[in-house]
Protein backbone atom coordinates (compact mmCIF):
# COMPACT_ATOMS: atom_id res chain seq x y z
CA UNK A 1 0.00 0.00 0.00
CA UNK A 2 0.87 3.65 -0.31
CA UNK A 3 0.97 5.96 2.16
CA UNK A 4 2.06 10.07 1.97
CA UNK A 5 5.00 10.86 3.95
CA UNK A 6 6.33 14.18 3.64
CA UNK A 7 4.25 15.00 0.29
CA UNK A 8 5.27 11.88 -1.58
CA UNK A 9 3.93 8.79 -1.63
CA UNK A 10 5.37 6.05 -0.03
CA UNK A 11 5.16 1.58 -0.43
CA UNK A 12 4.69 0.84 2.97
CA UNK A 13 3.40 -2.62 4.21
CA UNK A 14 0.42 -2.91 6.72
CA UNK A 15 2.15 -1.66 10.16
CA UNK A 16 3.80 1.51 8.51
CA UNK A 17 7.30 -0.43 7.68
CA UNK A 18 9.14 0.58 4.19
CA UNK A 19 8.79 -1.62 1.75
CA UNK A 20 12.00 -0.02 -0.34
CA UNK A 21 15.08 1.03 1.17
CA UNK A 22 15.43 3.89 -1.74
CA UNK A 23 12.60 5.73 -0.77
CA UNK A 24 13.82 6.43 2.48
CA UNK A 25 16.04 9.66 3.48
CA UNK A 26 15.98 11.86 6.54
CA UNK A 27 12.93 13.74 5.52
CA UNK A 28 11.14 10.77 5.59
CA UNK A 29 12.52 10.10 8.37
CA UNK A 30 11.73 12.74 10.75
CA UNK A 31 8.20 12.54 9.36
CA UNK A 32 8.22 9.19 10.62
CA UNK A 33 10.04 9.64 13.79
CA UNK A 34 7.23 12.68 14.67
CA UNK A 35 4.58 9.92 14.13
CA UNK A 36 6.04 8.00 16.55
CA UNK A 37 6.46 10.74 19.04
CA UNK A 38 10.29 10.68 18.77
CA UNK A 39 12.69 13.59 18.40
CA UNK A 40 15.82 12.67 16.31
CA UNK A 41 18.99 13.64 18.05
CA UNK A 42 22.52 13.03 17.18
CA UNK A 43 22.36 9.60 19.54
CA UNK A 44 19.37 8.67 17.68
CA UNK A 45 20.74 9.29 14.24
CA UNK A 46 23.75 7.37 15.28
CA UNK A 47 21.51 4.45 16.13
CA UNK A 48 19.92 4.17 12.89
CA UNK A 49 22.87 4.20 11.38
CA UNK A 50 24.36 1.14 13.13
CA UNK A 51 20.52 -0.80 12.49
CA UNK A 52 20.89 0.24 8.44
CA UNK A 53 24.00 -0.94 8.53
CA UNK A 54 23.14 -4.48 10.33
CA UNK A 55 20.27 -4.81 8.23
CA UNK A 56 21.92 -4.49 4.92
CA UNK A 57 24.86 -7.12 6.00
CA UNK A 58 21.62 -9.08 6.57
CA UNK A 59 22.78 -9.06 10.51
CA UNK A 60 19.67 -10.51 12.36
CA UNK A 61 18.80 -7.10 15.42
CA UNK A 62 18.47 -8.61 18.53
CA UNK A 63 18.00 -6.39 22.07
CA UNK A 64 21.17 -8.70 22.60
CA UNK A 65 22.93 -6.86 20.01
CA UNK A 66 21.99 -3.74 21.14
CA UNK A 67 23.67 -4.65 24.30
CA UNK A 68 27.06 -5.49 22.43
CA UNK A 69 26.44 -3.06 19.70
CA UNK A 70 28.99 -0.61 21.30
CA UNK A 71 27.28 1.94 20.36
CA UNK A 72 24.22 2.57 23.03
CA UNK A 73 23.03 0.54 25.67
CA UNK A 74 19.90 -1.05 26.25
CA UNK A 75 18.78 1.17 29.08
CA UNK A 76 18.99 3.78 26.50
CA UNK A 77 17.76 2.38 23.70
CA UNK A 78 14.49 2.70 25.71
CA UNK A 79 14.50 5.91 26.54
CA UNK A 80 15.26 7.01 23.20
CA UNK A 81 12.38 5.11 21.48
CA UNK A 82 10.11 4.28 24.64
CA UNK A 83 8.14 1.61 23.80
CA UNK A 84 9.22 -1.06 21.80
CA UNK A 85 12.81 0.26 21.00
CA UNK A 86 13.36 -2.22 17.96
CA UNK A 87 9.74 -2.02 16.52
CA UNK A 88 9.76 1.94 16.79
CA UNK A 89 13.51 2.19 15.54
CA UNK A 90 13.36 -0.23 12.21
CA UNK A 91 10.12 1.96 11.53
CA UNK A 92 11.75 5.21 11.79
CA UNK A 93 15.13 3.66 9.93
CA UNK A 94 13.16 2.10 6.83
CA UNK A 95 13.84 -1.06 7.43
CA UNK A 96 11.99 -4.26 8.24
CA UNK A 97 10.77 -5.29 11.35
CA UNK A 98 12.56 -7.83 12.91
CA UNK A 99 11.50 -11.09 12.81
CA UNK A 100 11.85 -12.79 15.92
CA UNK A 101 11.68 -15.69 13.90
CA UNK A 102 12.12 -19.39 15.12
CA UNK B 1 41.39 -45.01 6.71
CA UNK B 2 39.57 -41.97 7.45
CA UNK B 3 37.86 -40.51 10.12
CA UNK B 4 34.28 -38.97 10.40
CA UNK B 5 33.78 -37.71 14.36
CA UNK B 6 30.53 -36.10 15.65
CA UNK B 7 30.53 -34.22 18.56
CA UNK B 8 27.80 -34.71 21.10
CA UNK B 9 25.66 -37.60 21.22
CA UNK B 10 22.44 -36.52 22.11
CA UNK B 11 19.18 -36.12 19.53
CA UNK B 12 20.99 -35.27 16.40
CA UNK B 13 24.75 -37.14 17.18
CA UNK B 14 23.02 -40.05 17.56
CA UNK B 15 20.18 -40.13 14.95
CA UNK B 16 23.61 -39.30 12.30
CA UNK B 17 25.98 -42.32 14.10
CA UNK B 18 22.86 -44.35 12.82
CA UNK B 19 22.08 -42.63 9.49
CA UNK B 20 25.89 -43.22 8.37
CA UNK B 21 27.10 -46.36 10.14
CA UNK B 22 25.51 -48.07 7.54
CA UNK B 23 26.08 -45.98 4.41
CA UNK B 24 29.92 -45.72 5.22
CA UNK B 25 31.97 -48.51 3.73
CA UNK B 26 33.78 -50.05 7.30
CA UNK B 27 36.91 -50.16 5.29
CA UNK B 28 37.57 -46.88 4.44
CA UNK B 29 35.53 -45.03 7.00
CA UNK B 30 35.29 -45.50 10.77
CA UNK B 31 32.84 -43.40 12.75
CA UNK B 32 33.76 -41.85 16.41
CA UNK B 33 31.18 -40.18 18.49
CA UNK B 34 32.27 -38.48 21.81
CA UNK B 35 30.06 -37.28 24.41
CA UNK B 36 30.88 -36.18 28.49
CA UNK B 37 27.84 -37.53 29.47
CA UNK B 38 26.65 -40.90 29.95
CA UNK B 39 23.04 -40.43 30.40
CA UNK B 40 20.88 -39.60 27.33
CA UNK B 41 17.58 -37.45 28.09
CA UNK B 42 13.84 -37.84 26.49
CA UNK B 43 14.46 -33.73 26.46
CA UNK B 44 10.38 -33.49 25.25
CA UNK B 45 9.62 -35.46 28.53
CA UNK B 46 10.82 -32.49 30.86
CA UNK B 47 7.71 -30.75 30.16
CA UNK B 48 5.67 -33.59 31.72
CA UNK B 49 7.94 -34.41 34.70
CA UNK B 50 7.17 -31.21 36.50
CA UNK B 51 3.40 -32.95 36.29
CA UNK B 52 3.85 -36.04 37.59
CA UNK B 53 2.51 -37.14 34.26
CA UNK B 54 5.70 -38.57 33.30
CA UNK B 55 8.52 -40.51 35.64
CA UNK B 56 12.27 -39.71 36.06
CA UNK B 57 13.11 -42.70 35.38
CA UNK B 58 10.47 -42.33 31.57
CA UNK B 59 12.87 -39.78 30.15
CA UNK B 60 16.31 -41.14 30.81
CA UNK B 61 18.70 -43.87 29.70
CA UNK B 62 21.84 -44.72 29.07
CA UNK B 63 23.20 -43.27 25.78
CA UNK B 64 25.49 -45.89 24.72
CA UNK B 65 22.26 -48.43 24.23
CA UNK B 66 21.70 -46.23 20.85
CA UNK B 67 24.64 -45.67 19.44
CA UNK B 68 25.63 -48.84 16.84
CA UNK B 69 28.26 -51.17 17.94
CA UNK B 70 30.59 -50.37 14.94
CA UNK B 71 30.47 -46.59 16.03
CA UNK B 72 33.49 -45.91 18.29
CA UNK B 73 31.89 -43.95 21.28
CA UNK B 74 34.45 -41.75 23.17
CA UNK B 75 32.65 -40.46 26.78
CA UNK B 76 34.72 -37.75 27.71
CA UNK B 77 34.89 -33.98 27.89
CA UNK B 78 35.88 -32.17 24.52
CA UNK B 79 38.70 -29.48 25.75
CA UNK B 80 39.05 -27.50 22.15
CA UNK B 81 37.99 -28.25 17.71
CA UNK B 82 41.27 -27.11 15.65
CA UNK B 83 39.67 -26.29 12.52
CA UNK B 84 42.95 -25.34 10.81
CA UNK B 85 44.36 -28.70 11.83
CA UNK B 86 41.67 -31.13 11.71
CA UNK B 87 42.00 -32.15 15.21
CA UNK B 88 39.79 -31.97 17.93
CA UNK B 89 41.45 -31.98 21.50
CA UNK B 90 39.97 -34.38 24.00
CA UNK B 91 40.12 -34.50 27.51
CA UNK B 92 42.10 -37.50 28.74
CA UNK B 93 43.12 -38.83 25.64
CA UNK B 94 44.43 -36.12 23.75
CA UNK B 95 44.13 -35.34 19.94
CA UNK B 96 41.45 -36.78 17.62
CA UNK B 97 41.61 -36.04 14.17
CA UNK B 98 39.06 -35.99 11.47
CA UNK B 99 38.37 -36.18 7.70
CA UNK B 100 34.75 -34.95 8.00
CA UNK B 101 33.45 -33.01 11.40
CA UNK B 102 29.70 -33.16 12.62
CA UNK B 103 29.33 -30.59 15.57
CA UNK B 104 25.91 -31.81 17.25
CA UNK B 105 26.56 -30.61 20.58
CA UNK B 106 23.50 -28.48 21.34
CA UNK B 107 22.29 -26.04 23.59
CA UNK B 108 22.03 -25.03 26.96
CA UNK B 109 20.71 -22.51 29.39
CA UNK B 110 22.94 -19.59 30.63
CA UNK B 111 20.63 -18.27 33.46
CA UNK B 112 23.31 -16.43 34.63
CA UNK B 113 23.49 -14.15 31.85
CA UNK B 114 20.25 -12.33 34.14
CA UNK B 115 21.24 -10.51 37.23
CA UNK B 116 19.70 -12.39 39.78
CA UNK B 117 18.06 -15.23 38.08
CA UNK B 118 20.51 -17.82 38.98
CA UNK B 119 21.16 -16.34 42.28
CA UNK B 120 20.28 -17.76 46.30
CA UNK B 121 16.45 -17.95 44.74
CA UNK B 122 17.49 -20.66 42.32
CA UNK B 123 15.62 -23.80 42.46
CA UNK B 124 13.89 -22.37 45.84
CA UNK B 125 11.19 -19.98 43.99
CA UNK B 126 12.73 -19.79 40.57
CA UNK B 127 13.16 -22.71 38.36
CA UNK B 128 14.06 -23.99 34.84
CA UNK B 129 12.36 -26.54 33.31
CA UNK B 130 14.88 -26.92 30.03
CA UNK B 131 16.72 -29.00 32.24
CA UNK B 132 16.48 -33.05 34.30
CA UNK B 133 17.84 -31.28 37.54
CA UNK B 134 14.90 -28.20 36.99
CA UNK B 135 12.21 -30.16 35.89
CA UNK B 136 12.50 -32.65 39.23
CA UNK B 137 13.54 -29.47 41.55
CA UNK B 138 10.18 -27.75 40.23
CA UNK B 139 8.24 -31.48 40.73
CA UNK B 140 9.07 -31.44 44.72
CA UNK B 141 8.46 -27.73 44.49
CA UNK B 142 5.18 -28.26 42.70
CA UNK B 143 4.02 -30.91 44.66
CA UNK B 144 3.48 -28.98 47.80
CA UNK B 145 3.04 -25.16 46.81
CA UNK B 146 0.11 -23.89 48.05
CA UNK B 147 -0.48 -21.34 45.40
CA UNK B 148 -0.10 -17.35 43.95
CA UNK B 149 1.27 -15.76 41.43
CA UNK B 150 2.75 -18.38 38.54
CA UNK B 151 4.87 -15.98 36.04
CA UNK B 152 5.60 -18.62 33.23
CA UNK B 153 8.84 -16.78 31.91
CA UNK B 154 10.69 -16.73 28.11
CA UNK B 155 13.71 -14.84 28.47
CA UNK B 156 15.03 -14.14 25.32
CA UNK B 157 14.80 -15.87 21.71
CA UNK B 158 15.90 -18.15 20.02
CA UNK B 159 15.14 -21.03 22.40
CA UNK B 160 15.17 -24.71 22.18
CA UNK B 161 11.08 -25.78 21.21
CA UNK B 162 9.65 -22.26 21.38
CA UNK B 163 6.40 -24.06 21.94
CA UNK B 164 7.32 -25.66 25.52
CA UNK B 165 6.93 -22.68 27.87
CA UNK B 166 2.80 -21.85 26.24
CA UNK B 167 2.52 -25.88 26.86
CA UNK B 168 4.00 -25.45 30.28
CA UNK B 169 1.11 -22.86 31.18
CA UNK B 170 -1.70 -24.78 29.61
CA UNK B 171 -0.40 -27.68 31.63
CA UNK B 172 -0.29 -25.93 34.88
CA UNK B 173 -3.63 -24.78 34.47
CA UNK B 174 -5.20 -28.63 33.80
CA UNK B 175 -2.39 -29.37 37.01
CA UNK B 176 -4.01 -26.91 39.45
CA UNK B 177 -7.86 -27.84 38.45
CA UNK B 178 -6.90 -31.22 38.83
CA UNK B 179 -5.87 -30.68 42.37
CA UNK B 180 -8.90 -28.41 43.03
CA UNK B 181 -6.79 -25.14 44.05
CA UNK B 182 -7.03 -23.17 40.43
CA UNK B 183 -8.80 -20.54 42.46
CA UNK B 184 -5.37 -20.19 44.62
CA UNK B 185 -3.12 -19.53 41.65
CA UNK B 186 -2.84 -16.45 39.00
CA UNK B 187 -0.67 -17.95 35.92
CA UNK B 188 1.29 -15.20 33.41
CA UNK B 189 2.36 -16.09 30.46
CA UNK B 190 5.51 -13.72 29.90
CA UNK B 191 7.44 -13.16 26.59
CA UNK B 192 9.73 -10.86 25.07
CA UNK B 193 8.17 -11.34 21.22
CA UNK B 194 4.70 -9.67 19.93
CA UNK B 195 2.47 -12.23 20.70
CA UNK B 196 2.28 -15.79 22.56
CA UNK B 197 4.37 -17.53 19.64
CA UNK B 198 6.65 -16.60 16.45
CA UNK B 199 4.34 -17.27 13.55
CA UNK B 200 1.20 -15.23 13.18
CA UNK B 201 -1.75 -17.64 12.42
CA UNK B 202 -0.45 -19.84 15.68
CA UNK B 203 -0.61 -16.89 17.19
CA UNK B 204 -3.80 -16.23 16.90
CA UNK B 205 -4.61 -19.58 17.98
CA UNK B 206 -2.57 -20.03 21.00
CA UNK B 207 -3.61 -16.59 22.05
CA UNK B 208 -7.26 -17.55 22.12
CA UNK B 209 -6.47 -20.80 24.02
CA UNK B 210 -4.38 -18.39 26.85
CA UNK B 211 -7.98 -16.46 27.14
CA UNK B 212 -10.30 -19.33 27.90
CA UNK B 213 -8.15 -21.02 30.43
CA UNK B 214 -8.21 -17.60 32.01
CA UNK B 215 -4.15 -17.00 31.64
CA UNK B 216 -2.62 -13.69 31.13
CA UNK B 217 0.00 -12.74 28.72
CA UNK B 218 2.80 -9.48 28.62
CA UNK B 219 3.98 -9.32 25.59
CA UNK B 220 7.41 -7.66 24.51
CA UNK B 221 8.40 -7.92 27.61
CA UNK B 222 12.69 -7.84 27.43
CA UNK B 223 14.08 -8.48 31.50
CA UNK B 224 16.76 -6.58 32.53
CA UNK B 225 17.04 -8.89 35.85
CA UNK B 226 14.84 -10.63 38.69
CA UNK B 227 14.84 -8.72 42.02
CA UNK B 228 14.35 -11.95 43.57
CA UNK B 229 14.65 -10.19 46.97
CA UNK B 230 10.85 -8.57 46.57
CA UNK B 231 10.17 -11.69 43.83
CA UNK B 232 9.86 -9.06 40.80
CA UNK B 233 11.18 -9.01 37.13
CA UNK B 234 12.02 -5.89 35.66
CA UNK B 235 12.47 -5.39 31.79
CA UNK B 236 14.13 -2.78 30.56
CA UNK B 237 11.32 -0.33 30.03
CA UNK B 238 11.04 -0.38 33.87
CA UNK B 239 7.44 -2.64 33.85
CA UNK B 240 7.30 -4.86 36.90
CA UNK B 241 6.00 -8.42 37.14
CA UNK B 242 5.65 -9.92 40.47
CA UNK B 243 5.76 -13.58 41.21
CA UNK B 244 5.33 -16.56 43.85
CA UNK B 245 6.74 -19.22 42.03
CA UNK B 246 8.57 -18.39 38.36
CA UNK B 247 8.84 -20.64 35.72
CA UNK B 248 11.57 -19.34 33.25
CA UNK B 249 13.20 -20.15 30.40
CA UNK B 250 16.59 -18.41 29.92
CA UNK B 251 18.62 -17.26 27.89
CA UNK B 252 19.78 -20.53 25.85
CA UNK B 253 23.20 -20.64 24.47
CA UNK B 254 25.91 -23.45 22.28
CA UNK B 255 28.07 -24.83 23.94
CA UNK B 256 31.14 -23.10 25.79
CA UNK B 257 33.29 -25.80 23.45
CA UNK B 258 32.02 -23.44 20.56
CA UNK B 259 33.35 -20.58 22.49
CA UNK B 260 36.81 -21.83 23.49
CA UNK B 261 36.84 -22.90 20.01
CA UNK B 262 36.60 -19.62 18.39
CA UNK B 263 33.46 -21.05 16.20
CA UNK B 264 30.20 -19.22 17.22
CA UNK B 265 28.19 -16.21 16.91
CA UNK B 266 27.01 -13.93 19.98
CA UNK B 267 24.92 -17.02 21.27
CA UNK B 268 27.78 -19.19 20.70
CA UNK B 269 25.78 -20.84 18.16
CA UNK B 270 27.82 -22.15 14.56
CA UNK B 271 27.02 -20.45 11.69
CA UNK B 272 25.82 -23.14 9.38
CA UNK B 273 24.27 -22.62 5.75
CA UNK B 274 20.38 -23.13 6.35
CA UNK B 275 20.22 -25.43 3.00
CA UNK B 276 22.97 -27.59 2.87
CA UNK B 277 24.12 -27.63 6.97
CA UNK B 278 27.62 -27.43 5.74
CA UNK B 279 29.31 -24.74 8.38
CA UNK B 280 30.06 -21.40 6.52
CA UNK B 281 33.76 -21.23 7.29
CA UNK B 282 34.73 -24.77 7.34
CA UNK B 283 34.06 -27.41 4.05
CA UNK B 284 34.69 -30.36 6.28
CA UNK B 285 32.88 -29.42 9.75
CA UNK B 286 28.94 -29.70 9.30
CA UNK B 287 26.73 -28.95 11.87
CA UNK B 288 23.22 -30.15 13.15
CA UNK B 289 20.48 -29.31 15.42
CA UNK B 290 20.41 -26.80 18.20
CA UNK B 291 24.22 -25.99 17.96
CA UNK B 292 23.56 -23.94 14.43
CA UNK B 293 22.24 -20.50 14.07
CA UNK B 294 19.51 -21.53 11.57
CA UNK B 295 16.67 -19.64 11.54
CA UNK B 296 14.41 -23.05 11.96
CA UNK B 297 12.92 -23.91 15.34
CA UNK B 298 15.57 -25.52 18.19
CA UNK B 299 13.47 -28.97 18.10
CA UNK B 300 13.96 -32.49 18.00
CA UNK B 301 11.95 -33.00 15.03
CA UNK B 302 13.55 -30.47 13.13
CA UNK B 303 17.00 -32.61 13.64
CA UNK B 304 15.42 -35.61 12.84
CA UNK B 305 15.00 -33.88 9.25
CA UNK B 306 18.04 -32.71 9.22
CA UNK B 307 19.34 -35.67 9.40
CA UNK B 308 17.95 -36.80 6.08
CA UNK B 309 19.34 -34.10 4.46
CA UNK B 310 22.70 -34.10 6.13
CA UNK B 311 23.41 -37.88 5.48
CA UNK B 312 22.73 -37.56 1.70
CA UNK B 313 24.97 -34.34 1.52
CA UNK B 314 27.92 -35.93 3.31
CA UNK B 315 27.75 -38.77 0.84
CA UNK B 316 28.10 -36.46 -1.88
CA UNK B 317 30.59 -34.71 -0.05
CA UNK B 318 32.60 -37.56 0.36
CA UNK B 319 32.97 -38.11 -3.20
CA UNK B 320 33.43 -34.22 -4.36
CA UNK B 321 30.10 -33.60 -5.73
CA UNK B 322 27.88 -30.60 -5.36
CA UNK B 323 25.78 -30.35 -2.06
CA UNK B 324 22.69 -30.95 -3.52
CA UNK B 325 20.24 -31.69 -0.73
CA UNK B 326 18.41 -28.37 0.52
CA UNK B 327 16.86 -28.27 4.09
CA UNK B 328 13.28 -26.33 4.00
CA UNK B 329 13.18 -25.41 7.83
CA UNK B 330 10.71 -28.02 8.41
CA UNK B 331 9.51 -28.56 11.77
CA UNK B 332 6.58 -30.15 13.29
CA UNK B 333 5.52 -30.22 16.55
CA UNK B 334 2.53 -31.24 19.19
CA UNK B 335 1.34 -28.59 21.28
CA UNK B 336 0.30 -30.09 24.53
CA UNK B 337 -2.99 -28.21 25.58
CA UNK B 338 -4.10 -29.86 29.02
CA UNK B 339 -6.89 -31.77 29.58
CA UNK B 340 -5.85 -34.72 27.32
CA UNK B 341 -5.99 -32.28 24.30
CA UNK B 342 -3.63 -31.11 21.79
CA UNK B 343 -2.74 -29.18 18.79
CA UNK B 344 -0.25 -29.98 15.81
CA UNK B 345 1.71 -27.05 13.90
CA UNK B 346 3.65 -28.26 10.71
CA UNK B 347 5.70 -25.93 8.87
CA UNK B 348 9.23 -24.59 7.70
CA UNK B 349 11.29 -21.56 6.51
CA UNK B 350 8.64 -20.56 4.02
CA UNK B 351 5.17 -21.26 5.06
CA UNK B 352 4.00 -20.55 8.65
CA UNK B 353 1.81 -23.38 10.51
CA UNK B 354 -1.90 -23.01 9.21
CA UNK B 355 -5.03 -25.46 9.81
CA UNK B 356 -5.42 -29.29 7.79
CA UNK B 357 -5.10 -32.59 7.94
CA UNK B 358 -1.93 -34.56 8.85
CA UNK B 359 0.08 -36.79 7.53
CA UNK B 360 -2.63 -37.65 4.61
CA UNK B 361 -4.09 -34.63 3.23
CA UNK B 362 -7.97 -34.44 3.81
CA UNK B 363 -7.64 -37.48 6.21
CA UNK B 364 -5.88 -36.78 8.86
CA UNK B 365 -6.08 -38.55 11.14
CA UNK B 366 -4.46 -35.39 12.70
CA UNK B 367 -5.77 -31.92 12.76
CA UNK B 368 -3.01 -29.03 12.20
CA UNK B 369 -3.28 -26.55 14.23
CA UNK B 370 -6.95 -27.33 15.77
CA UNK B 371 -7.31 -29.01 19.47
CA UNK B 372 -7.84 -32.95 19.82
CA UNK B 373 -7.55 -35.58 22.01
CA UNK B 374 -6.02 -37.93 18.36
CA UNK B 375 -3.19 -35.13 18.58
CA UNK B 376 -2.44 -35.44 22.46
CA UNK B 377 -2.30 -39.22 21.73
CA UNK B 378 0.02 -38.66 19.12
CA UNK B 379 2.13 -37.03 21.46
CA UNK B 380 2.59 -39.36 23.97
CA UNK B 381 3.29 -42.04 21.34
CA UNK B 382 5.71 -39.97 20.38
CA UNK B 383 8.13 -41.42 23.32
CA UNK B 384 8.28 -44.49 22.53
CA UNK B 385 9.02 -43.58 18.49
CA UNK B 386 12.13 -41.66 20.23
CA UNK B 387 13.46 -44.28 22.08
CA UNK B 388 12.65 -47.04 19.70
CA UNK B 389 12.95 -44.94 15.86
CA UNK B 390 13.94 -41.72 16.00
CA UNK B 391 17.22 -41.55 17.19
CA UNK B 392 18.24 -45.05 15.84
CA UNK B 393 17.47 -43.21 11.98
CA UNK B 394 14.43 -44.84 11.24
CA UNK B 395 12.37 -43.03 8.66
CA UNK B 396 8.70 -42.01 10.59
CA UNK B 397 6.44 -43.48 8.04
CA UNK B 398 4.44 -41.01 5.73
CA UNK B 399 6.85 -38.22 7.55
CA UNK B 400 9.07 -36.64 5.18
CA UNK B 401 12.63 -34.62 5.82
CA UNK B 402 10.87 -31.70 3.45
CA UNK B 403 7.42 -30.15 4.59
CA UNK B 404 4.61 -31.33 1.88
CA UNK B 405 2.22 -28.66 0.94
CA UNK B 406 -1.13 -30.95 0.66
CA UNK B 407 -3.77 -31.10 2.79
CA UNK B 408 -2.99 -27.68 4.61
CA UNK B 409 -4.62 -24.47 3.83
CA UNK B 410 -1.96 -22.22 2.62
CA UNK B 411 -3.03 -18.61 1.91
CA UNK B 412 0.47 -16.85 1.31
CA UNK B 413 4.33 -17.20 2.36
CA UNK B 414 5.72 -15.45 5.01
Amino acid sequence: MKKLIANREIDVNEEGYLLDFKQWDREICECIAGECNVVMTEKHWEVIAYLQDKHHKEEPLSIRGIKRSGVINIKEFYNLFPGGPLKKSTLIAGIPKPKSCI
Amino acid sequence: MRNLVILGAGTAGTMMANHLISKLPKKEWKITIVDQYETHYYQPGFLFLPFDIYTTKQVKKKGSKFIPKDVRYIQEKIELIEPEKNVVQLEKSGELAYDILIVATGTKIAPEEIDGMAGPEWYKSIFDFYTYEGAKALRNKLREWEGGKLVVHITEMPIKCPVAPLEFAFLADSYFKNKGMRDKVDITYVTPLGGAFTKPKATKALHHLLEEKGIKEVTDFNIERVDYENKKIIDYADIEIEYDLLVTVPTNIGDALIERSGMGDDLNFVPTDKATLQTKDYENIFAIGDATNLPASKAGSVAHFEAEILEENILRYIKGEPLKAEFDGHANCFIETGGGKALLIDFNYNHEPVEGTFPFPGIGPLNLLKESRMNHMGKMAFRWIYWNMLIKGISIPFVSAKMSEKGKHLEETV
